[in-house]
């Protein structure tokens, strides 16, 4: 329970900030969420059956001071049927934050947000992908930090000091959209002598001018993507989480030109494996009312290139994404996402669709399909080919 | 800090997508057109900053209603369109999403959203300047800044408006993405500010007309509307819109519309 000093400091710092702060608010969402999968399970332990979870994400907000501090807190719960991995909590979220005039201070645990591109976050490494709760990786685990950003004309600097390590959440071995062989996570092995204790730092800088966003940043620390090494016993094989010591540097780019963005994002990466790049870069086209309606249509192309080649941790590294985005800009904000993955090397395709449509004022519903086609059987990947599956997910928020 | 981000990319300039065209040879129509523009540009400027609540209320042609809560900071920029932050408190879903604009007279607006779901700032295209705002009767170009430089003017007629002596101009876009080829402006004489606004859509037909209800004086100087009620006459549709708390010179600046305030909106 690394998280305990941290909710106890908390604790004893609330009421102080209590006294001179107008009332808190509760809101959030409970959602129920149901997994329908087309083929019948491929890895032994795993079941065929759907998959049904229950998601809690209380959100509490308070301020004081005219809003220049503020704490939130974020708790998070799901219960799966399926999967006992799957079943987790988290602190998504648990800041105070001091806004100055020139500088900005956040000490708890938090979520960050780096990057421009859809198909993939490449320079987002601030925190831990909570890859239980779907493989696109955009679920991310709260990270404890000490966050001072330096707000300067020109642009801001944002350092961070992060003193806890999270781990990466793998479906166990009942789950489905795993590797081949289940990742036992309780035997994550650490490069650091200190574990997960080593003291991780992030530098970024980030600053507009006219049409340009751009953001260049550096981290030492522990790297947020594990090599999976293979461990267990014979009888019983499993990966093994591997956390390499890395050092990074990324630049993230976007050009807003009216109907144009152009975008851009690229790390390099030394201390994992040989010393290697990756990058990304795209564009968005957008078609404004079409038709005289009130539809908007996005046009996403996406290329992404990682020089690990047939190494990298990814299944995809030569890879084009192209995708549209639909939205409807009516009373119940319907939009679709609908994209396909291609890798240039091999034939792994991978097809994703996602829509929203609010119903009344307090509801949500989420649909959500994969699939996933032309996966080498010897690919580490191999697991995701059977595991094509349609989402439906009802969200009421309060 | 500038010299090295301009190394760092020598092949991008900023070209101006359009270029505002003043109109060569004026008629007396357009120069006192212009001049009534001017004056109300004059008479609502140096309020500095102004923050308020808005409910929208969003009316079908069945009649169901649908409710969003809305909070909005302005800063007025001299010289240039004003910066406005939005932040979305319902329906409960978009909870805490914000919107960044800096208007720009005679360039495209830049914009930004923040979602809170994944504290992601996103910097989003202008070309969305004629779509609907939050699925409601309302343009994002109905709602930004309304400088000057942004339409040729036209002075028609005097017309009372539910009483009250107006101007009737008619304002052309110079936005080349405006979604309307032209606007009916019916101008208050004595408070300098819309009674009713006629919109014109790309085929040049009636499309929407906006009216201004509940006319307060802030600041002994600065008029603003209560309630502002848009009626699409194509589709049915109609968006109230109501504004509340008006607060002006609260002491907002710059630092209260960068990027890292959409990630502190709540």
């Amino acid at each position: 329970m690394w998280f305990r000093p941290i909710l106890l400091g908390w604790l004893v710092l609330l009421p102080w900030g209590s006294a001179a702060a107008g009332p808190g608010e509760w809101s959030g969402y409970a959602g129920l969420e149901l997994r329908l999968f087309q083929h019948p399970a491929a890895l032994p332990r795993q079941s065929g059956a759907p998959e049904l979870s229950l998601e809690l994400q209380p959100e509490y907000y308070r301020e004081w001071n005219q809003g220049h501090d503020s704490f939130s807190f974020v708790p998070y719960l799901r219960l799966d049927d399926r999967d006992a991995r799957r079943s987790h909590g988290d602190i998504r979220e648990l800041t105070w934050l001091h806004a100055a005039r020139d500088w900005e201070l956040r000490l708890g645990i938090r979520k960050v947000f780096w990057g421009v591109l859809e198909s993939a976050h490449l320079v987002d490494i601030i925190n831990q992908t909570d890859l239980v709760e779907d493989p696109d990786e955009e679920d991310k685990l709260g990270q404890p930090m000490l966050n001072l950003a330096w707000i300067r004309p020109s642009g801001t600097w944002d350092l961070f000091l992060m003193p806890l390590f999270r781990e990466r959440s793998f479906p166990g071995p009942a789950g489905r959209l795993r590797t081949r062989l289940p990742v036992d996570s309780r035997g994550a092995r650490y490069e650091s002598a200190a574990g997960r204790h080593h003291l991780d730092v992030a530098l970024r800088w980030f600053g507009s001018r006219g049409p340009l966003d751009l953001g260049l940043a550096a981290f030492h620390g522990t790297s947020r993507e594990p090599r999976l090494l293979p461990g267990g016993s014979p009888r019983q094989p499993v990966l093994v989480p591997f956390y390499d010591l890395i050092d990074q540097v990324s630049v993230d780019a976007q050009l807003t030109l009216e109907d144009w963005l152009l975008k851009l994002e690229a790390l390099g990466r030394a201390g994992q494996g040989r010393r290697f790049a990756r990058a990304g870069a795209g564009f968005e086209y957008s078609f404004v009312g079409i038709g005289g309606s009130a539809l908007d249509l996005g046009v996403i192309g996406e290329y992404l290139f990682d020089s690990r080649g047939e190494n990298a941790t990814t299944p995809f590294q030569h890879d084009l994404m192209t995708g549209l985005r639909l939205s409807f800009n009516d009373a119940q904000s319907t939009e679709i996402l609908a994209g396909i993955t291609f890798d240039r090397d091999s034939r792994e395709r991978f097809y994703n669709l996602e829509a929203d449509h609010r119903l009344g004022d307090r509801w949500k519903l989420r649909l959500e399909a994969r699939l996933f086609s032309g996966f080498d059987p010897a690919s580490p990947f191999a697991g995701l080919r059977a595991d094509d599956y349609l989402q439906l997910e009802l969200a009421a928020y309060f | 800090m500038k010299k090295w981000l301009l190394l760092l990319l020598p092949g991008i300039l900023w070209v101006p997508e359009f270029l505002a065209t003043a109109a060569p040879a004026a008629t007396p129509a357009e120069i006192r057109g212009l001049e009534i523009a001017r004056e109300a540009d004059r008479r609502d400027s140096g309020w500095g900053d102004l923050q308020a609540d808005m409910m929208m209320i969003l009316r079908n042609r069945q009649g169901q209603t649908s409710t969003r809560y809305l909070r909005i900071r302005t800063l007025e920029v001299k010289g240039d369109g004003d910066k406005s932050l939005i932040v979305f408190d319902r329906p409960r879903d978009v909870k805490g999403t914000a919107f960044l604009s800096f208007t720009h007279a005679t360039r495209p607006d830049d914009q930004w959203l923040y979602l809170p779901a994944l504290k992601r700032v996103k910097r989003i295209s202008s070309r969305n300047k004629s779509g609907p705002f939050m699925g409601s009767e309302f343009a994002y170009e109905d709602l930004s800044s309304q400088e000057v430089e942004k339409y040729h003017y036209r002075y028609l007629r005097d017309e009372p408006v539910a009483g009250h002596d107006c101007f009737v101009i008619e304002r052309t876009p110079a936005y080349r993405h405006s979604g309307y080829t032209r606007q009916l402006v019916w101008l208050d004489k004595r408070l300098y500010q819309p009674r009713r606004i006629d919109y014109y859509d790309r085929k040049r037909s009636l499309l929407k007309t906006l009216t201004f209800r509940g006319y307060h004086v802030y600041l002994d100087r600065y008029w603003r509307a209560d309630e502002m009620d848009m009626e699409n006459h194509q589709s049915g549709k109609r968006t109230l819109l109501q504004w509340k708390h008006y607060r002006f010179r609260t002491g907002l600046s710059a630092r209260d519309f960068d990027r890292n305030s959409l990630k502190r909106a709540h």
